[in-house]
């Protein structure tokens, strides 16, 4: 078993989160504007059917492979994509256009689509209406004129995608110059593109930013990009097990047109209202939303809990792993590179390992968190010991002290400041990585930032952002106030 | 009594102790003196059972080392450390007590030994709340005896005990040790590179060089009836002060 693999275990097995009850139903959904109103509105449709069962909302949790492969490990059951990504970001078949096609090739994957929902959200490429008209710009094609000057600001997923720029630019010989090709996060293009910092961006067709910020959507004069019909993607399982849902969810097929979609979104993404309004009002329903305090009460509970945990775990293993280190000098060579390379695993790198192991939700968030504070603690642990003057523990000896009573009464006092930084890192780490949590499913104060970047919704960002740094402030305070209570006041003097 | 007898140590094939013997009768005072390198350090470690001798026997009161458990033997041996060595997080009291609390000692006990021996080593009792780092060289040292006799050992053990004193003080302990171990009646080594300070504390000094014994003897012995001319040039090499009738 891979160290990774194992370690990861060790740390469920001790803070094992509830497993999920067997008639649950978990939808997840990308994390764009539309992607989080797909979602709600296949939550609130599989709540409203019967008999009833009960929904876990995994909004927000990632682009396609995240989702994708959350819905193959059975992490979640129901999630809303498009035919052209899934033949050229699932199936790797950019050919399979029909619905037909696509649909036979996933359910040999176990995975059910439904029909389309009505709309066509395309890619397309965007330029603010006065860049346009100063530059006489209607078709993708005319970009090719102002190749030696254009300025881009492409999402990643576009820049990576098969059926994203590589092939635009192949097909329409753009030719632009590599060093003004910026890739960044898609809901900050907008922004950029607003305040001139870049002059052409990709955007989905139906997103209601296009009228906020002005833009034209330069036509596909080639016929680029392949169709974008928004289905709904299912376990054959879950189909299967609850039938009467699957069929509220088709009950969204061909209902959903572009000017639908489009005005969804912007209710969203321009009036501020919430995606359970929004959807609610799709619905002819109305929902009890929470009020803002006791959401962010709900958030410092769900942080408080990856923190503590992570942190408990990081204890439990990061200090007799970091003594075992000191005791024997080869196993820890091993222990602190192995440490000390999960510490150099991008969090969302670790994130995607984890999904197929754990599944989505606080379980991914929880290993990886574990993993990130092992290393501060371990190495904190074993430097600390380390630097201790060796005749103290000749002396302890001599004395006819047990190597036990050793450990306890002089070896970790005298490394307790050390032992005290290790954990004050890994928890200050811990408080600001586990906002990452939410794009997993976690919950947390990575819930309104992940959502709020991804609607460009600022006050929202806050509320998270705000409560996260408050905890870190406090986390600093408390340890403090710890200090001065477990440091023998011997060692703080001097 | 302290024996050691036919000690022999090597490490990784080089000898650093040959069939060293030393006797230190019950009650008596002996200096180990050496220079560095000479062995002594490896001595006072077997004699701690910190490390095993390749060959030979210590024994207390002609009780061979493995007769006892290691906290037994260490309890038979107050050791003082190298400038004290008394433990930085802990306070004076808590570095005194440490054995005792670990030997499970009741407090009434403890509190009695504590008062006994803060009078033999002439401390004030609210020294014992500070921190090491609170306080002289002289009370450290004064700690670590009390520490060193607090489970009313058979031997004491010091490991040059001045080494890191100023003169003056030095002078004034060395006074003071020399009445302690008077008034402790205990059999006690003192390891040591210094000749004045063995010849005052100790009435018979042990040679170590290069791993033997070369004299046991008073310093009268040592300076009339050298066993070996290194005897001779130990002592010269240490007067280095020239006297009066020299400068004249």
């Amino acid at each position: 078993m891979k160290p990774l693999t194992c370690l990861g275990m060790m740390c469920v097995a001790l803070l094992s989160s509830a497993a999920m009850a067997a008639d649950t139903v978990v939808v997840g959904s990308k994390i764009f504007t539309e992607g989080y109103v797909l979602g709600e509105l296949a939550a609130q449709s599989i709540e409203a059917a019967r008999p009833p069962v009960a929904v876990v909302r995994k909004l927000g949790m990632g682009s396609t492979g995240i989702l994708f492969q959350s819905l193959n490990s059975g992490a979640i059951d129901v999630y809303s994509d498009y035919t052209g990504t899934l033949a050229e970001a699932i199936l790797k078949n950019p050919n399979l256009r029909s619905v037909t096609e696509i649909h036979a090739a996933l359910l040999k994957m176990g995975i059910v689509i439904s029909a389309p929902l009505g709309f066509d959200n395309t890619y397309a490429l965007a330029v603010r209406e006065d860049f346009a008209a100063r530059n006489g710009l209607h078709t993708i094609s005319d970009l090719g004129r102002l190749r030696d000057s254009l300025r881009t600001g492409f999402s990643y997923e576009f820049m990576d995608r098969q059926d994203g720029y590589p092939g635009l630019a192949q097909r329409y010989r753009l030719g632009l110059d590599p060093a003004h090709v910026n890739r960044m996060e898609h809901s900050l293009t907008y922004q950029a593109i607003a305040q001139g910092a870049v002059d052409v961006i990709d955007v989905y067709s139906t997103d209601a930013k296009i009228r906020e910020f002005k833009l034209r959507v330069l036509a596909d004069n080639l016929g680029y990009f392949p169709s974008y019909q928004a289905v709904w993607v299912a376990r054959a399982a879950f189909v299967a097990q609850h039938p009467a849902q699957w069929q509220a969810l088709r009950g969204w097929e061909n209902r959903l047109s572009a000017a639908t979609m489009q005005d969804l979104n912007a209710q969203v993404d321009l009036d501020r209202r919430s995606v359970a309004q929004v959807v609610s009002g799709l619905r002819g329903s109305t929902v009890q939303t929470d009020t803002i305090a006791a959401q962010i009460g709900r958030r410092t509970l769900e942080h408080l809990w990856l923190v503590g945990a992570s942190l408990a775990f990081s204890l439990l293993v990061g200090v007799p792993l970091g003594i075992a280190a000191v005791r024997y000098p080869r196993a820890g060579q091993v222990i602190l590179t192995f440490s000390a390379i999960t510490q150099t695993v991008p969090s969302l790198a670790l994130l995607c390992f984890l999904i197929p192991l754990f599944g989505v939700g606080a379980r991914p968030a929880l290993a990886a968190l574990c993993l990130y504070s092992l290393l501060p603690v371990v190495l904190n642990t074993f430097t600390g010991l380390r630097s201790i003057d060796p005749r103290h523990l000749e002396n302890a000896r001599a004395f006819g002290l047990t190597p036990r009573q050793i450990l306890l009464r002089i070896e970790l006092p005298l490394a307790s400041p050390a032992l005290l930084t290790g954990i004050r890192t890994a928890t200050i780490v811990s408080i600001g990585t586990a906002t990452l949590a939410a794009l997993v499913g976690a919950g947390g104060y990575g819930v309104p930032i992940v959502s709020g970047l991804s609607l460009n919704d600022v006050p929202t960002i806050l509320t998270g952002a705000i409560p996260a740094a408050l905890m870190a402030w406090l986390a600093h305070l408390g340890f403090n106030a710890l200090g001065k209570l477990v440091i023998p006041a011997g060692l703080r003097a001097t | 009594m302290l024996v050691l007898e036919h000690i022999s140590k090597a490490f990784d094939g080089k000898p650093v102790l040959t069939d060293v013997n030393l006797a230190v009768p019950k009650g008596a005072t002996r200096a180990l003196i050496g220079s560095s390198g000479s062995g002594k350090t490896t001595l006072l470690r077997i004699t701690l059972r910190l490390i095993d001798p390749d060959q030979g026997s210590v024994r207390i009161n002609d009780q061979p080392l493995s007769a006892f458990g290691p906290e037994a033997w260490a309890d038979q041996i107050g050791y003082v450390p190298q400038e004290g060595g008394l433990f930085p997080h802990l306070t004076g009291e808590q570095n005194v007590a440490l054995v005792p609390r670990l030997r499970g000692w009741p407090p009434q006990r403890l509190s009695t030994r504590m008062t006994e021996l803060l009078q033999l080593v002439a401390l004030d009792a609210a020294l014992l709340r500070r921190f090491p780092h609170e306080l002289s060289g002289g009370q450290k040292q004064r700690l670590a005896i009390m520490r060193a006799a607090m489970m009313d050992p058979a031997v004491m053990l010091l490991d040059e005990p001045m080494a890191a004193l100023d003169p003056l003080i030095r002078s004034a302990l060395q006074q003071d040790l020399k009445a302690i171990f008077l008034r402790l009646g205990k059999t006690v080594l003192i390891v040591t590179h210094d000749l004045g300070e063995a010849v005052f504390l100790a009435e018979q000094v042990t040679l170590l060089h290069a791993g033997k014994v070369l004299q046991t003897g008073s310093y009268r012995d040592l300076l009339l009836t050298p066993a070996d001319p290194f005897v001779t040039a130990f002592i010269n090499a240490q007067r280095t002060l020239p006297d009066v009738a020299q400068l004249r």
